[in-house]
């Protein structure tokens, strides 16, 4: 056994055991007792702790393997985001004790590591701008201020599940709805992913960016196609529609069609469960929470902002500062991922005022905390893969 | 200024909303926090006496009490993250891609995104963060830091240091946390005090009263962060003076020596190599990702000597270099000298430093004569023997087919061409030939189709190009200060909780009353353990959710 096949199965090992973990948490629900931990919650902290353990033998042995740390592409940060989560979700549970949280805070770090997993995960070198040690003190240091900030939002979508009015359709229900819609449309893209993988679909198609000529290598059927592309691939089928102009880029026409791919898988999924259900999902899961404590919840969210906020704070902007200074000559540049590292600092200091203000504690917390969660993704995600900048080593 | 003498006999200051010796709500003021309206007090200044909340007639009043509301605060925080936001929808200036259509932004917007392009153009987002407005909005935000924090800050410190342990039941009753006991025992009284002292507050015992208090400090935590962000704003300001921050760029082929602009002449610098490594595919921990992606930079570094220049007695006295260092530059791993950094920034690959020209009879194939060219000083025309004479007509450093013809990119002799005029002894006229692009499709191009002579490549030699940046930045350490400012502030604010505890006597029992700026969770504990093993009734949380 190499490094590299120990660390591949010391991730899927904390895999399973999150998997398993997540069932425990679920039975806690239909405990009598609340307020004191029963069998099935310690349980499942145990397999949640032991869980971290794998994951962490994962990091170390990838570490050994490559050289360098596993933070440097997207499937190694993103893997190291959803580590984090569980390692915040912890720190949390043992303030408040609150099981309920691991009921979804681990299915939304499972859901990181298998979407992180979709992208490749052969080790890479380092390009030379890389290789410093600020890369794991910058990029931990920020994976654990976004996880941290990150259990805010799950406390708060409890919170929001619990608390809306799921008797008649209104707005707040449709908007939490959507929440959750959206959570499976990153189920969606990583079952497809996989359907494809184990097919071993592959197509090339040839297309002109800027008068010059570039290839994508599709791994699902296109759908979506590139801008004025031709097949190279002999015999692969036609794209049904070419990507419009505007989307520019390379690759655009590839990520859309997996988008576009990702949006009927997660769309068809919900589908079922939905005619499953034969509800909204929230309203599904709402009479689950009730011996919840709202008001704990929103302690819960409010904390994990204060703790998560300066860890962020120093990973996200001054580490980053430092290591921008010393590798590209300034501490800061307007790149996109520094912007948006910003907008998060940004909304999250708006959120710590509005706490100080009477109305913004409870529902609006929540929602804020939803908001802020949503911008930690688009930045992990959409900025890496869309707004190109100095931070897409995807 | 008017005092207010609260019935406790303190001597309140005008705006007081709560008294700061015994917290009893001062009457006609409770609007200003919202107390009237709600049971619970607001407890988030200490109802102590804020300017922006007492003065409210003068311009200078108005515009205090505009800036030092936290509302107006957070708005100016959202509309900066929106303006933020906008500006990444497409490349900012800088980032505009070196293989785009154009780099003209007038050009590559519209071109590369069409209308949306145009528009984001227009509107000037592609320097939105340089623009007046977005630096108008971040300085609105230093204003706001600056009058909202001296707005709370004084009075919340003399509100805190004047409060006493007797709290008006009024207050006590009205705090979140509260409860009441009939019968409580001097003993029981005793074990809280005990109790209280065991989880580390510090207790003021008055008469019989009793004020418990820990972590006071992390109420200065806010204020602290804000000097933070206000120096580090400071330090932007100072970074725009070309004293405090210079930014050149140099480029200097490998060999060339070159003054480095930004140091007064003082320093120069010589090129003694560039070089780019690539990770090795036979290395099998890397073998998949450099098949996947092709080769993988490993490393890009300049080896390169510092001169100094030597002093000039006399004005007008031949420059005199002196080595003052010798430094291999690479990315991560800048150079630092006299308060400049150089760094490894940009690389350029094979470009043509001299090439050797043979002109040849081609009636019989016999070499007339050599001559080079120096690519960075060509001359006009090149004596050759027997009277031979090759001037040099045209010179493209970059050669391309543009749509008007044969064009240079840029002035990077990257792919030279060059239109040759051979003039020979015995002829009055001379012979025109195209010759070039070594590069892409190596051409000798006879236009007449009636030449005598051929002018042909026979030897060149090339160089890399190395891209170093020359910074000076004395604002750092302010910008490092400032962030260190910031997370001390911000930790203590958030990291710790300043937490109190009332037990004050009324007839033969208590009135409990527990108040937390953040954390209720942890007090409700502490409040829990101290009156354990005691008749005193826990605390109800009041907390009113809206």
């Amino acid at each position: 056994m190499d490094w590299f096949s120990i660390s591949s199965g010391a991730l899927y090992t904390a895999f399973i055991l999150y998997l398993i973990a997540t069932f425990f948490f679920g039975a806690t629900i239909k405990d009598k007792k609340t307020t004191h931990k029963g069998k099935s919650g310690t349980i499942g902290i145990a397999l949640t702790i032991a869980g971290l353990i794998a994951q962490l033998v994962y990091f170390i042995t990838r570490w050994i393997a490559s050289g360098h740390a596993p933070v440097s592409n997207m499937f190694e940060f993103v893997t190291s985001f959803g580590m984090g989560l569980v390692l915040a979700f912890l720190i949390l549970y043992f303030i408040y004790r609150i099981t309920v949280l691991g009921l979804f805070a681990l299915p939304i770090a499972m859901i990181l590591i298998a979407y992180a997993s979709m992208f490749p995960t052969e080790i890479a070198p380092l390009v030379p701008s890389l290789k410093s040690h600020w890369l794991y003190i910058h990029v931990t240091t920020v994976s654990l201020g976004n996880a941290i900030l990150a259990v805010s939002f799950v406390s708060g979508l409890i919170f929001l599940i619990r608390q809306i009015d799921q008797t008649v359709k209104n707005k707040k229900n449709i908007w939490l709805e959507l929440i959750i819609y959206s959570l499976f449309l990153f189920i969606g893209f990583i079952v497809i992913s996989s359907v494809f993988n184990a097919t071993n679909y592959e197509a090339v198609y040839g297309y002109q960016y800027n008068d010059k000529s570039y290839q994508s290598t599709y791994h699902m059927p296109p759908i979506a196609g590139p801008h004025n592309g031709e097949i190279l691939t002999p015999g692969a089928m036609k794209p049904l529609f070419e990507a419009p102009s505007w989307m520019h880029g390379k690759d655009a026409g590839q990520k859309l069609n997996t988008i576009i791919w990702s949006i009927m898988a997660g769309t068809l999924i919900y589908g079922i469960v939905r005619l499953v259900l034969r509800k909204r999902v929230g309203a599904a899961i709402q009479p689950y929470l009730n011996k919840t404590n709202p008001d704990m919840l929103d302690e819960v969210t409010y904390r994990a902002v204060t703790i998560g906020f300066p860890v962020f704070t120093l990973g996200g902007l001054i580490f980053a500062a430092i290591w921008a200074q010393i590798a590209w000559d300034r501490f800061w540049g307007w790149d996109p991922k520094e912007v948006w590292a910003l907008i998060t600092w940004f909304f999250y200091a708006a959120f710590l005022h509005l706490r100080l203000s009477r109305g913004w504690h409870g529902e609006k917390s929540a929602w804020l905390a939803v908001g802020g969660f949503a911008i930690i993704m688009f930045n992990i995600i959409v900025v890496n893969l869309v707004l190109a900048g100095l931070h897409s080593y995807a | 200024m008017k005092h207010i003498k609260c019935e406790c006999g303190h001597v309140n200051p005008e705006g007081t909303v709560l008294c700061e010796a015994c917290g009893k709500p001062i009457e006609g003021n409770q609007h200003i926090d919202g107390n009237d309206r709600k049971k619970l007090l607001n407890m988030r200044y200490e109802g102590s006496a804020r300017r922006s909340q007492t003065y409210n007639k003068s311009i200078i009043d108005k515009i205090w009490s505009f800036f030092s509301s936290v509302k107006v605060g957070v708005w100016l925080i959202v509309i900066a993250l929106v303006a933020s936001a906008i500006g990444t929808i497409y490349p900012q200036k800088m980032y505009i891609p070196a293989d785009a259509i154009s780099r003209d932004p007038s050009i590559f917007y519209e071109e590369t995104y069409g209308l949306t392009g145009k528009i984001f153009y227009q509107l000037g987002f592609h320097v939105l963060y340089s623009s007046w407005w977005y630096m108008l909005l971040i300085a609105l935000i230093g204003v706001s830091l600056v009058i909202c924090s001296l707005d709370r800050f004084v009075p919340l410190y003399k509100a805190l240091k004047r409060q006493k342990a007797k709290r008006h039941p009024s207050f006590l009753e009205r705090q979140r946390l509260f409860s009441q006991t009939d019968h409580v025992t001097d003993g029981e009284k005793e074990q809280v005090i005990q109790a209280l002292k065991k989880q580390k507050y510090k207790v003021r015992h008055e008469e019989g009263h009793i004020l418990a208090e820990k972590g006071r400090f992390s109420r200065w935590g806010p204020y602290v962060n804000h000097i933070g962000l206000i120096i580090i704003l400071l330090a932007a300001l100072l970074r725009t003076s070309s004293f405090m921050y210079i930014d050149e760029y140099v480029w200097v082929r490998e060999g060339e020596q070159t003054v480095i602009d930004g140091t007064d002449s003082q320093f120069y610098i010589e090129n003694k190599e560039f070089i780019l490594e690539t990770y090795d595919e036979n290395d099998e921990r890397f073998a998949e990702a450099i098949k996947k992606q092709g080769a993988i930079p490993s490393n890009f570094q300049t080896n390169v000597i510092i001169y100094k220049a030597k002093e000039q007695e006399v004005p007008g006295q031949e420059l005199e270099l002196e080595v003052y260092d010798e430094a291999e530059i690479y990315m991560n791993h800048p150079y630092k000298f006299e308060g400049y950094t150089l760094y490894q920034a940009g690389y350029q690959l094979n470009e043509f430093t001299t090439m050797t020209f043979a002109v040849t009879d081609i009636n019989n194939n016999e070499q007339i004569d050599q001559f080079m060219i120096d690519l960075t000083n060509p001359q006009e025309t090149y004596e050759l023997n027997d009277g031979f004479r090759v001037m040099i007509s045209e010179y493209y450093p970059e050669y391309y087919m543009s749509d008007n013809g044969p064009d240079s990119r840029t002035d990077n002799t990257k792919n030279p061409a060059f239109v040759f005029a051979v003039s020979t002894p015995d002829s009055e006229g001379a012979e025109v030939s195209f010759v070039g692009d070594y590069m892409n499709t190596p051409t000798n191009f006879d236009a007449t189709g009636e030449n005598d002579y051929r002018v042909e490549l026979i030897d060149a030699e090339m160089h890399n190009v190395s891209g170093l940046t020359v910074r000076r930045d004395y604002t750092l350490p302010l910008f490092g200060l400032g962030a260190a400012i910031f997370m001390i502030g911000v930790m203590q604010g958030m990291y710790w909780q300043h937490r109190r505890i009332w037990v004050n006597v009324k007839g033969d029992g208590v009135l409990l009353a527990g108040h937390t700026n953040k954390n209720w969770f942890g007090l409700k504990k502490d409040i829990e353990k101290v009156i354990s093993d005691t008749s005193i009734n826990q605390v109800i949380d009041q907390q009113e959710l809206d």
